[in-house]
């Protein structure tokens, strides 16, 4: 099965990742090849099996609600590319 | 004293303790071999100089005032995915280029509180995605062995370091062998802990239920006395388990008689380099010779499955884990638009590299609808029967024995055009990190003049086993004392 361009477009789409119509290409064919040695996994019966998540079973972790200090704001900020009034500043989200 | 650069963790500590050395002579020694040999080798993205000299005299007025603990005054090289106070983290990428860190990672936290001395945050495939440090967005870092030569990956940096004495020791991260494959290249020890055994606070996540914190270190001792320093719980990290923690030196004893020891046949797998195959079967009968029973004919049948499950729910879980790289918090940001989404995507496009952007595509696809059952839900009940297989094995032995990689260190260029073939480096080593379980690699032998390591798997949270069975062979071999040709 080969992924059309149409489908890698939508993928990145998804991702809100940019790509060159170049990378389209080659992650059309890339992609495409990586599946195709997924589809070992389709030999296996897997009915009835319960997904594991993660690996050791820790459920429900519970903590006390304490107040603690958090990180000052001026460190929070501090590698934001755009700031203003102690504020991450974005572009207009809604126009 | 000279050469104090090639001590090991205890070594140095001895001297350090009957006051032979100071911290600051200690680290100056490394901070010099690190200037002559650095240019060959390329392991460090930041080196802390200053930082290194500082740490390094509160580390001496420490050991004046009596307070001395292993790795106090003993200088390290930290991954650069491990986040670090005021000290640049990059993750190998344009992303994080002049990312500096607000906070200290748990572990970090632990190392200070035992006044340790960074000298460096080390070289790794960007975002810990790959197995030859070559996925870096600054350079690619070379083998000691052979500087034509990966040092494998992704804590390739920290490998090639600790080979090459730009350190004493080094700590990685492993998301699929990325502590132990390069380990084996670079002719070091490393340890995968168990999956929550360490804590993962501030560690930038790649993998969030496969990744792990472990130490790279010259021999077996060392990764004892780092593994008593980094464990334990921690309220920061959930997934980590409120066990008590051992003395992880007493299980430093050669006596392995009586061990049941474990081959599983489909770790030696086609394509394997046949030099590797027989370095192992000659390290395998060492530790028969050393009284380990030994079981030549062991099956985990769902071994070949790994592959694949691995490369959907690693991609799947990094997919969500870098959406938060949005030009807007931290990191590169794309400015030249007053458009959202715009930004969003250029930022993207512009601060992640190839092998970064594939897998996220990767897992997007996995996880998007019509496919999530097929390939997400469908790898996470392999993972099931995959960790049966470990289970059912370790009804019958102590310890697995396999090699850490099909193949020694390969050449630089060799397998970047090809994905795939990248991948199967890490074919032994992978199903280790879906099930959860602790594995340690150390030096087995030579094939055509590069190191070979030896893979050894335990059972949840016994990573004890593994250091005795690994101590043992240490203790009858010679390989761990072999130095690179470059130092």
């Amino acid at each position: 099965m080969k992924l059309s361009a149409e489908e890698v477009r939508h993928i990145a789409l998804l991702a809100r990742l940019g790509i060159s119509e170049e990378e389209v290409e080659k992650l059309r064919n890339q992609l495409s090849h990586i599946l195709e040695n997924m589809e070992i996994l389709s030999q296996l019966d897997t009915e009835g099996l319960s997904p594991t998540t993660q690996s050791i079973a820790l459920e429900n972790i519970y903590r006390l609600d304490e107040p603690s200090p958090s990180l000052p704001v001026e460190d929070v900020l501090s590698n934001a590319p755009n700031q203003e009034d102690n504020c991450f500043k974005v572009n207009a989200v809604l126009e | 004293m000279d050469n104090l650069h090639q001590l090991t963790i205890h070594e140095a500590h001895k001297l350090l303790k009957d006051k032979k050395i100071s911290s600051v002579e200690l680290t100056e020694d490394v901070l010099n071999h690190i200037h002559s040999v650095e240019d060959k080798v390329h392991a460090c993205i930041t080196l802390t100089e200053e930082e290194a000299i500082r740490s390094a005299r509160t580390a001496d007025q420490a050991i004046a005032r009596g307070d001395i603990r292993p790795l106090t005054g003993v200088p390290t090289l930290i991954k650069d995915v491990i986040c670090t106070k005021g000290i640049r983290t990059t993750c190998a990428s344009k992303m994080l280029e002049n990312f500096i860190p607000p906070y200290d990672a748990s572990v970090i936290r632990r190392l200070q509180a035992d006044n340790y001395v960074i000298v460096g945050k080390a070289n790794m495939d960007e975002f810990a995605m790959g197995s030859s440090t070559e996925n870096s967005a600054f350079f690619v870092t070379h083998n000691p062995w052979d500087i034509d030569c990966v040092p494998g990956g992704s804590s390739g940096g920290s490998a090639a370091g600790v080979a090459i004495d730009e350190c004493i020791y080094a700590l990685g991260s492993d998301t699929g062998g990325s502590i132990r494959q390069p380990a084996a290249f670079c002719g070091v020890a490393g340890l995968k802990p168990t999956y929550g055994r360490v804590s993962r606070y501030g560690l930038v996540a790649f993998a969030s239920s496969l990744d792990q914190i472990g130490p790279i270190t010259k021999d077996v001792t060392d990764c004892a006395l780092v593994l008593n320093t980094i464990t334990g719980h921690d309220a920061r990290d959930a997934t980590t388990v409120p066990l008590g923690v051992p003395d992880y030196t007493r299980a430093l004893k050669a006596n392995i008689k009586g061990m049941r020891i474990g081959v599983p046949k489909e770790y030696f797998v086609e394509g394997m380099q046949a030099e590797v195959r027989s370095v192992l079967e000659v390290a395998i009968q060492k530790l028969e010779e050393l009284g380990a029973i030994v079981d030549w004919e062991v099956s985990l049948p769902y071994t070949k499955y790994g592959l694949a499950a691995y490369y959907i729910l690693a991609p799947s879980e990094a997919s969500a884990n870098l959406a938060r790289y949005d030009g807007v918090k931290y990191g590169y940001s794309y400015r030249n638009t007053n458009n959202m989404w715009e930004a969003m995507e250029k930022t993207k496009q512009n601060g992640f590299g190839a092998e970064v952007k594939r897998r996220i595509m990767l897992g997007t696809y996995a996880l998007s609808a019509g496919y999530y059952d097929a390939y997400y839900l469908k790898a996470q009940k392999v993972r099931t029967l995959i960790k049966s297989d470990f289970e059912q094995a370790f009804q019958n032995y102590d310890v697995l024995v396999t090699p850490t990689s099909p193949t020694v260190a390969f050449r630089i260029g060799e397998k970047v055009d090809d994905p795939v073939a990248m991948y199967l480096s890490d074919l032994c080593t992978l199903p280790i990190n879906i099930a959860g379980v602790p594995a340690i690699s150390i030096p087995a032998g030579f094939a055509n003049g590069l190191p070979v390591g030896m893979q050894f798997i335990s059972k949840h949270f016994d990573e004890e086993s593994l250091l005795k069975v690994s101590y043992a062979f240490e203790q009858a071999t010679d390989w761990h004392n072999q130095k690179p040709p470059l130092s």
